[in-house]
């Protein structure tokens, strides 16, 4: 992130709590859903399209006070995989983390084969993660691959 | 043998002992086709679609061998066409049978359908996906007719891009040092992610946009597929290609004596009649093995075999 004052201002620090940081601008809110953002009540700062010399564009979102755990994590790594999260005490960065796909994907995505079973039936959707650096899944009922950028959520 | 319970949803947990154990216990079938080993048994077909020669070999396998068959033939006919859930279907359909036999056309069905039966279920086909029996029925006839399943030159025709039956076969003879022989017409060809699968296992092949009789000269298998209007997305394609994918009595003349000629069935005109008097033709017979093939994956699946 740029280090002059108005960037700086955009993004206001956190005393305790979670950042997560190099969201594709266009997944900004598919994060907001999946780790059910809409339900807490602690102070949440949400930033879309900011510029960043890595990708362009990116999100990025601060939430206070609130730790995720392994595995709610692990589900953001299906829409984006290069998300980056700082885990902040005291002002502090006490921790940085990428995130790494999951062995199992299950009930967050929705399979792209329309005679999948798992479209007709009230049930949850389970993935295999058949390639983590490629981001291919494989829908364990009807075993069609699912590659990371046509992965649609529920 | 790890699938779901005594579930055959797949032959994927299945390995080379697995395999050839099953088969073995088919050919004790042939020998003795008829017994009471199902006695007090009742086995429901669920056929949520319609497969005539499917149906009729699982329930005449459950009848010669003293068992019971309940179920239906056609999703019309049942409450799913009311709107009942896959599984409400199969948990009322579980209170009464001791085994499932089911066909779907949503694929994942018979996975899931497992998943929630307290009684075993086979798969007799759901949708695009799996047909367990059919490759197990096509493995017999290939062990059958040449005395073993490993290192044999397999010969695949027709449409290899959505054949169910030529993929799941891919599978199932990894273990057993094959050379496939792809021949197809381009728009049918073998869809590269099962190539990729060969190239994993080494599995050797060898694709062939011609079929001839010299291509074919080599082969112990050739196993023949239909080459279906409506998969063509170019119909002009298809008229130009729909008459070189057919076998005749006359392209046999150079193959080796063991040579067989299989085919899943239905044909409609990719094998000739004049082939069907040559003793090569094999898949008559095919389609009976497929009787005490079933035999075996039914007592399999209600933990009878020894």
């Amino acid at each position: 992130m740029a280090k002059n004052g108005k960037s700086e201002l955009l993004v206001a620090a956190l005393e305790n709590g979670t950042v997560i940081d190099h969201i594709p601008s266009d997944k900004v809110f598919d994060v907001v859903n999946l780790l059910g953002l809409t339900s807490i009540d602690t102070p949440i700062t949400i930033g879309a399209n900011l510029s960043s010399r890595k990708m362009g564009t990116k999100g990025i979102i601060k939430i206070a006070d609130k730790f995720f755990s392994e595995k709610e994590l692990s589900k953001l790594s299906v829409i984006a995989p290069n998300i980056v999260l700082n885990i902040i005490r005291g002002y502090e960065v006490v921790e940085k983390k990428k995130i790494s796909m999951p062995d199992e994907v299950r009930g967050i995505v929705k399979c792209n084969n329309p005679k999948c079973i798992t479209n007709h039936e009230p049930m949850t959707t389970v993935f295999d993660v058949v390639d983590k650096e490629n981001g291919t899944i494989r829908c364990r009922y009807c075993n069609k691959d699912i590659h990371k950028g046509d992965i649609r959520l529920l | 043998m790890d699938q779901t319970g005594r579930s055959l949803i797949s032959l994927e947990g299945l390995d080379r002992e697995d395999i050839l154990w099953l088969l073995g216990h088919a050919a004790k079938f042939e020998a003795n086709p008829n017994s009471k080993i199902l006695d007090g048994k009742i086995v429901a077909t669920l056929f949520f679609e319609p497969s005539t020669r499917t149906r009729l070999s699982f329930e005449t396998a459950v009848n010669r061998l003293g068992g019971r068959v309940i179920g239906f033939s056609d999703a019309a006919t049942t409450s799913s066409s009311k709107g009942e859930t896959l599984k409400d279907t199969i948990m009322m359909v579980s209170n009464y049978a001791d085994l499932i036999i089911m066909r779907h056309y949503l694929e994942g069905a018979a996975r899931y359908a497992s998943e929630v039966s307290p009684v075993p279920i086979i798969n007799a086909g759901d949708g695009a996906n799996q047909h367990p029996s059919q490759t197990m029925l096509d493995l017999y006839s290939m062990l059958k007719t040449q005395g073993r399943l490993d290192d044999l030159n397999i010969y695949l025709v027709g449409d290899l891009k959505y054949g169910r039956t030529v993929h799941s076969m891919l599978t199932a003879m990894r273990f057993f040092n094959p050379t496939f022989h792809f021949i197809s017409p381009d728009e049918l060809k073998m869809p590269e992610e099962y190539k990729e699968y060969c190239r994993i296992h080494g599995i050797k092949f060898q694709e062939h946009s011609s079929f001839d009789e010299d291509t074919i000269a080599d082969a112990d298998i050739l196993y023949m597929t239909r080459v279906q209007r409506e998969r063509f997305t170019d119909l002009m394609e298809y008229e130009r290609v729909k008459d070189m994918f057919i076998l005749r009595n006359d392209m046999l003349r150079k193959t080796k004596p063991n040579l067989r000629i299989l085919h899943p069935l239905p044909r409609v005109n990719e094998i000739t009649q004049d082939v069907d008097d040559n003793p090569k033709a094999y898949y008559f017979q095919q389609a009976k093995n497929g009787l005490f093939v079933r035999e075996a994956l039914i007592c399999n699946a209600l933990n009878l075999l020894k």
